[in-house]
């Protein structure tokens, strides 16, 4: 039977394992968004209205972190979290957990910077208004990014792309374990290497279908949005 | 709640203003007291609106000394400013308004009433729930307005606030500056448009090249201007 229709009927019958697969995968990417979300949105923010030497430097060294390769970012925290690192006591290494930890160091940068940009740009447009109004710090960071809301969804959605895409990371810290630490990028990687062509390729069509719908109804969310606050 | 210290008078004593080596104000002696409305009147680029920013304290002057009701730095809690271009909140209209009393420190429970008789007294009742910024220019400008009456302000300056509107908006905005004039509010508005001048009696400060050259009652100003400047703006000369 050709590759593709095997792919197919493994999709179509509901595979356990392969469900079980996309659910660790799905539940490690969106717990590491709202961890980077939760941190790098306030921080993006205070970044944004903040002036002090050396903040064109951290500027630049957070949108190069963007690009952070996920194999060096799975070697150091697998360093940090290996029974004889710093943070082995926790022994978290190979677990989901150590994948979410990975992962948001992962994105962290880009939720990061991509919230500095869209707050400074918006900062530009509300600050006499809000300075008119005597608005305190706190409430400028809070103020700037409710009214950001909506673009700020790009900013976790390119975060959730690179988090669900990436295999690197995750391999590392994750030691790819079958029913247990195994995703869907590491399973694409490791059945296409032992040659199990159906199996990768069903799971590599779940993750190209996933990442369009959510960004289809991130798109939707966004144009609703714009038509309901202008 | 304690009786909230006075800003005025609003006391400018040899201020002046300069951005690189532009000369935006020059030497600006003033003192602005309760009382009718004053109107900044001068051509385009007169330093009109960087006087209006440096009463509310937007700006700091580069020389001179600005006090409001004698203190040198008090918090803008008594002014209220309206914008040329007034940005809106992404929010609706009511969450404009209930936005601005809740940095105006208006206890929870009084916001949406409040917020509620503000948008009836700028006309904007029905339209409380329109997201802001898919208003007209003219509902944006009441918007910014209510949102300014909310700081309950002892002075309220507006920065040429019907400049981008149509004759009948330009009414509305009117009528609640004049109506907010006779609740004691003192209003200092800056405006190049002599109806609207004529419209809403009170005093002239005339301003030219960043210099204050004429300061005179309405009618005194536009009937007898005493100064070149003032004459040939009056005459319609460009004022250069």
């Amino acid at each position: 039977m050709p590759d593709h229709l095997s792919a197919l009927q493994l999709i179509l019958a509901g595979d356990p394992a392969l469900f079980a697969i996309v659910r660790l995968s799905l539940g490690v990417s969106i717990a590491a968004v709202a961890l980077a979300a939760a941190v790098g949105m306030p921080m993006g923010a205070l970044l944004a209205l903040t002036h002090f030497p050396g903040r064109p430097v951290l500027v630049v060294l957070l949108n190069a972190m963007m690009g952070l390769p996920p194999v060096v970012v799975g070697l150091a925290l697998y360093l940090l979290l290996s029974r004889s690192g710093p943070l082995g006591t926790f022994g978290i290494l190979f677990t989901p957990a150590a994948m979410v930890v990975a992962q948001t160091v992962l994105i962290f940068p880009i939720i990061a910077a991509l919230t500095r940009q869209t707050i400074e740009d918006l900062w530009a447009e509300y600050r006499d208004e809000l300075n008119a109004m005597h608005v305190g710090p706190i409430g400028r960071m809070t103020t700037l990014l409710w009214d950001a809301r909506f673009s700020l969804i790009t900013a976790l959605l390119a975060g959730f792309g690179r988090a669900a895409a990436e295999v690197g990371a995750v391999m590392i810290v994750g030691g790819n374990i079958d029913g247990f630490t195994r995703t869907m990028t590491t399973t694409v990687a490791l059945e296409t290497s032992k040659g199990n062509l159906p199996l990768a390729m069903g799971l590599g069509a779940i993750l190209i279908v996933l990442v369009l719908a959510i960004n289809a109804a991130a798109w939707g969310t966004r144009i609703w949005s714009q038509r309901l606050t202008g | 709640m304690r009786a909230p210290e006075s800003d005025l008078p609003l006391v400018l004593d040899g201020v002046s203003l300069k951005a690189g080596a532009t000369t935006l104000l020059r030497d600006i002696s003033l003192t602005i007291a309760p009382g009718v409305p004053c109107l900044i009147v001068g051509p385009n680029g007169s330093g009109k609106t960087s006087l209006l920013r440096l009463c509310m304290g937007l700006t700091a002057p580069t020389g001179g000394r600005i006090t409001w009701g004698g203190r040198t730095d008090p918090a803008p809690t008594r002014r209220a400013f309206v914008f040329q271009r007034p940005v809106m909140l992404r929010r609706a209209a009511s969450g404009n308004v209930t936005y601005a009393l809740a940095q105006a420190g208006t206890p929870r429970w009084q916001r949406a009433p409040r917020a509620k008789a503000l948008l009836q007294r700028v006309g904007l009742a029905d339209l409380a729930h329109r997201p802001a910024r898919l208003l007209s220019g003219g509902e944006q400008q009441r918007l910014a307005l209510a949102r300014a009456l909310a700081r309950d302000p002892e002075i309220l300056l507006l920065d040429e606030p019907t400049a981008n509107l149509d004759p009948a908006a330009t009414r509305a905005v009117e009528e609640i500056v004049m109506s907010a004039a006779q609740s004691g509010i003192k209003i200092v508005m800056a405006s190049h448009d002599l109806g609207q001048v004529r419209r809403l009696v009170g005093e002239v400060i005339f301003l030219a090249r960043g210099t204050l050259c004429e300061r005179a009652a309405t009618n005194d100003f536009l009937d007898h201007p005493s100064t070149a400047e003032a004459r040939a703006f009056l005459r319609g000369d460009l004022v250069v």
